[in-house]
C-alpha cells in the first residue's frame, strides 16, 4: 500500500519532468538552450520513472532490471549530451542573439 | 503580438489534451499516464521534423530514445510483463551509441579518426 503510494508519486514527478522537458524542446530559441532543457528530462524524468517502478515492484526480476537500467541511463546520457553540444559548436551552429557570454568561443580563439 | 497569439493557441491545445485525457476517457489510471508520455513524444517528433538545423534533430532523437525507455517502464507497470524492461535496457544501449556516432559525424571527423 505505502509502497504503491511512493512509487506512483515518483512516477508522476518523472512524468511532469518529461512533459516540461519536451515542451522546452519545442519552445526555446537555439540548440544549446534546447539541449539544456532536454537533459532535465533524463536525470529526473525517465530515471524517476524507473526508480518508481523499482520501489513499486521491490526486489523481483523486473525491479532489479529497472534499477540497473536507471544507473546505466544516469551514467551515459550526460556523455552523449556533452558530445552533441561540442559537435554542434564546432560545426558552426549560431548562438541565439540574446546570448550575453561565450566562454568556449573565447577559449577556442586562444584568449586567456 | 503574434508571439502572444501563438502562446495562447499552444496553451489551448495543451489544456484540451489534459481535459480529454483526465475527464472524458474511460480507461485505467496508468493508461492516462502513458497518454501524457505519448504526447511528449509527439512534441519531440515535431522538433525532429521541423528542426532548423541538423543539431536540433540529433538532440531530439537522443531525447526521443530516453522517452521511449520511460514509456517501456510504464508499459511494464500497465501489463505486468517483465520483458519490457529488457527492451528498455537494449534501447538505452543503442540510443547511447547512436548519439555518439551522430555527434562524431556532425563534427566532420572520419570513422578511423
Amino acid at each position: 500500500m505505502i509502497r504503491d503510494i511512493i512509487g506512483y508519486s515518483l512516477i508522476v514527478m518523472g512524468l511532469s519532468f518529461d512533459f516540461f522537458g519536451a515542451l522546452g524542446l519545442v519552445r526555446l530559441p537555439d540548440v544549446y538552450s534546447r539541449l539544456q532543457a532536454a537533459t532535465k528530462c533524463v536525470t529526473f524524468g525517465s530515471a524517476g520513472i524507473l526508480l518508481g517502478v523499482f520501489v513499486m515492484k521491490g526486489f523481483t526480476t523486473g525491479g532489479i532490471k529497472a534499477l540497473i537500467c536507471m544507473v546505466f541511463i544516469l551514467l551515459t546520457s550526460p556523455v552523449a549530451a556533452h558530445a552533441i553540444s561540442r559537435a554542434a559548436y564546432r560545426s558552426g551552429v549560431k548562438l541565439s542573439d540574446k546570448t550575453v557570454v561565450d566562454s568556449y568561443g573565447k577559449h577556442l580563439k586562444g584568449g586567456e | 503580438m503574434s508571439g502572444l497569439i501563438r502562446w495562447i493557441i499552444g496553451l489551448i491545445i495543451v489544456a484540451i489534451f489534459f481535459v480529454i485525457n483526465f475527464f472524458f476517457l474511460d480507461i485505467v489510471f496508468v493508461a492516462r499516464l502513458v497518454n501524457i508520455l505519448l504526447a511528449s513524444a509527439l512534441m519531440v517528433m515535431f522538433r525532429v521534423i521541423f528542426g532548423p538545423s541538423a543539431a536540433d534533430r540529433i538532440v531530439a532523437v537522443d531525447i526521443f530514445g530516453i522517452l521511449i525507455v520511460g514509456l517501456l517502464a510504464m508499459l511494464y507497470v500497465l501489463t505486468d510483463a517483465s520483458f519490457f524492461i529488457d527492451i528498455a535496457m537494449a534501447w538505452a544501449l543503442q540510443s547511447f551509441i547512436v548519439s555518439l556516432g551522430l555527434a562524431k559525424f556532425l563534427e566532420g571527423r572520419r570513422l578511423d579518426d
